[in-house]
């Protein structure tokens, strides 16, 4: 076999022009397809980091993930409150460690503002169990601090000090501004790559306050626990769900991601099914490029037979032809995607919050190879098999 | 050498069932010899070159090359044989438009080991002579693409592939017909020579009745074979 791989090689190179297409048609197939899936295992990755140390998130009785989207990915609304009271039960109770409170509600030029307490910035978690760190300035000490994320920092080109007015609701644009309660910039957050980087976060007697609610919180929108003990985070949790006195949600915020990303999952996987189909298409666009040189080669095919090449030669010939080709195509492919991640990963790191790993080309890179480069040499079975019995029937004639 | 460089007794085949294309009571060719074969096209003389060549299974009969009974051999077998033992030229189109003319010449050590062990001292050593015997310059430039060839150029760079490792039989099929008169006797005379000089038995097949005289021996494709395929066609 090993005279053939020169022959094929040149033989592609001689038809280089619409070869370099094929190449190109599977190269574009392959970048989508390793862009589709870095894009979908950083989202994942980034989805999972976005809390982590907190045992359960406590909400008013709502679904588990409609309770993880507003309290952890400021997305939608919260149905009703949590009272101060059950708030200060939970947090009493010797089983826990902390609490967080959150309220939430109130927006800054379309970021949210979340009302909570110090507790917060010593036990709020994400990633890894990394902690929140300050790039400038210090936690709210009053109910005019405020500290933004990073991405608010940036987008809105705030440094401390600065004034800022919030806004009742969520919209971008918003007619009850609580003007006659300006905030001070007092601190701001280190990126990083969770919600946490969208939100203006201000004390709860602020929000208390612009909202003429009287001195001390009445309720907060949802709290986060913590817990001393794993063992009795599910008794905790089973409590909190059958609690009398108000009807609450309690999640185990892993599980409720896990559900959420099960739903998430679908959209996903039809992304990746459609990137799936485009590598396809790139390979049944060689095996057209492919079987329509069979006929005019089928005299390179006598020639090579004369010389004393068997028709298993020129069935091998075929099939390696459109592996060299796939293999061009897919190393191509997967340089280029590797090449235009590492150049969007600020972008996407910035812009959507997707934290990509990017160590180039993995072990996923090194099995989407095989896996197209194997699918290509099975499409390369049917030119081959063709020209096989070509060169059978046609011996040493040349029929033109 | 003693064996007969082609033995064929009774070989008949047919494509289809009842139509004959070869009936051939007898026919040989001897080492070293040189044969004329005329016959118009549709006489069956490319069929009967397939047979002896090992492309073709033979049908009935028993086709003999260099002592080696084709019909014994399985169709990898024939393959390996004809690598080893058979140069061919074709009509026109002899050369594969992507390789230089050096890997042209090449060719057949790539695929046989026998041809690669018996080209002296070596196989390229060996087609740069051949070459330049047969008038293409080497030295300017080996790599030279095929395609900058003239015709008569490129059935001279067949015929140093064919005859590249000594093969003991070189089978020409029209050789001539692409060429004009001076380069058809330029080609021939160097082929002959050629195949002398290597003592390779030469089957050459034509309609060109013009060019038998040159041989050891000439003859109708009639006298040998009873099948008239032609005659069935029409």
């Amino acid at each position: 076999m090993k005279p053939l791989v020169g022959l094929a090689a040149r033989s592609l190179w001689n038809r280089r022009g619409s070869a370099a297409l094929t190449v190109f048609a599977i190269a574009i197939s392959v970048m989508l397809l390793v862009g589709v899936e870095t894009v979908r295992i950083g989202a994942r990755e980034s989805f999972a980091r976005t809390i982590s140390g907190t045992d359960l998130i406590v909400g008013a009785r709502s679904g588990p993930i409609n309770l993880l989207l507003y309290s952890v990915f400021r997305i939608g609304d919260a149905t009703t409150n949590v009272s101060w009271q059950s708030f200060e039960l939970v947090s009493r109770h010797p089983d826990v460690a902390w609490t967080i409170p959150i309220s939430l509600g109130d927006s800054h030029r379309g970021y949210r503002v979340m009302g909570t307490n110090g507790d917060y910035f010593r036990h709020y978690r994400y990633g890894n169990r990394q902690a929140l760190a300050f790039a400038a300035g210090m936690a709210f000490e009053d109910a005019h601090d405020a500290v933004i994320g990073a991405e608010v920092a940036r987008q809105l080109g705030y440094g401390i000090g600065d004034e800022i007015t919030i806004a009742h609701g969520i919209g971008e644009v918003s007619f009850a501004e609580h003007g006659d309660h300006p905030f001070r910039i007092a601190g701001i957050l280190e990126p990083t790559g969770t919600p946490v980087d969208r939100t203006v976060h201000v004390s709860l007697d602020a929000i208390a306050k612009i909202h003429k609610l009287g001195p001390g919180p009445a309720g907060i929108t949802a709290f986060l626990v913590g817990m001393r003990s794993k063992d009795s985070l599910l008794q905790m949790q089973r409590a909190l769900n059958e609690y009398r006195a108000e009807p609450l949600t309690a999640v185990i915020p892993g599980v409720a991601l896990q559900q959420l990303w099960q739903i998430v999952g679908v959209a996903d996987r039809a992304l990746f099914l459609v990137a799936t189909f485009v590598v396809l298409a790139g390979l049944i666009g060689m095996l057209t490029s492919i079987l329509t040189s069979l006929r005019e080669r089928r005299r390179e095919m006598a020639i090579l037979r004369s010389v004393g090449a068997r028709p298993i030669h020129v069935f091998a010939l075929l099939l390696l032809e459109a592996g060299l080709l796939a293999l061009a195509g897919v190393v191509l492919g997967i340089t280029a995607a590797h090449a235009a991640l590492a150049s969007m990963t600020r972008l996407l790191a910035g812009r959507f919050g997707l934290f990509m790993e990017t160590g180039g080309p993995g072990v996923y890179d090194l099995l989407l190879a095989g896996a197209v480069v194997g699918a290509a040499i099975l499409a390369g079975l049917v030119p081959a098999w063709l020209a096989y019995r070509n060169s059978l029937a046609d011996g040493l004639t040349i029929r033109t | 050498m003693t064996e007969l460089a082609i033995d064929i007794e009774g070989l008949t085949f047919a494509w289809s069932e009842n139509r004959p294309v070869l009936d051939i009571p007898h026919f040989e060719v001897r080492p070293g010899e040189r044969v004329f074969l005329r016959g118009p096209s549709g006489s069956g003389k490319s069929t009967l070159l397939g047979i002896v060549s090992g492309v073709l299974a033979a049908g009935r009969g028993r086709v003999c090359v260099l002592g080696e009974d084709l019909g014994l051999l399985s169709g990898g077998r024939r393959d390996e044989f004809r690598a080893a033992h058979i140069g061919l030229v074709f009509q026109m189109f002899n050369l594969l438009p992507y390789l230089s003319v050096m890997d042209n010449v090449l060719l057949p050590a790539r695929f046989s080991a026998v041809r690669r062990g018996r080209a002296q001292p070596d196989p390229a050593t060996e087609a740069r002579r051949l070459l330049d015997e047969l008038g293409i310059a080497t030295t300017r430039s080996p790599a030279r693409l095929v395609t900058e060839l003239s015709i008569g150029q490129q059935q001279r760079v067949a015929v140093a592939r064919a005859l590249l490792g000594r093969p003991e039989l070189v089978i020409a099929d029209e050789p001539t017909s692409a060429l004009d008169s001076d380069a058809r006797d330029g080609f021939l005379r160097l082929l002959m020579a050629e195949c002398s000089a290597t003592g390779a038995a030469l089957l050459f097949v034509s309609h060109d009745t013009a060019l038998g005289g040159l041989f050891d021996r000439q003859l109708s494709i009639d006298d040998i074979n009873r099948a008239r395929p032609q005659l069935e066609q029409s």
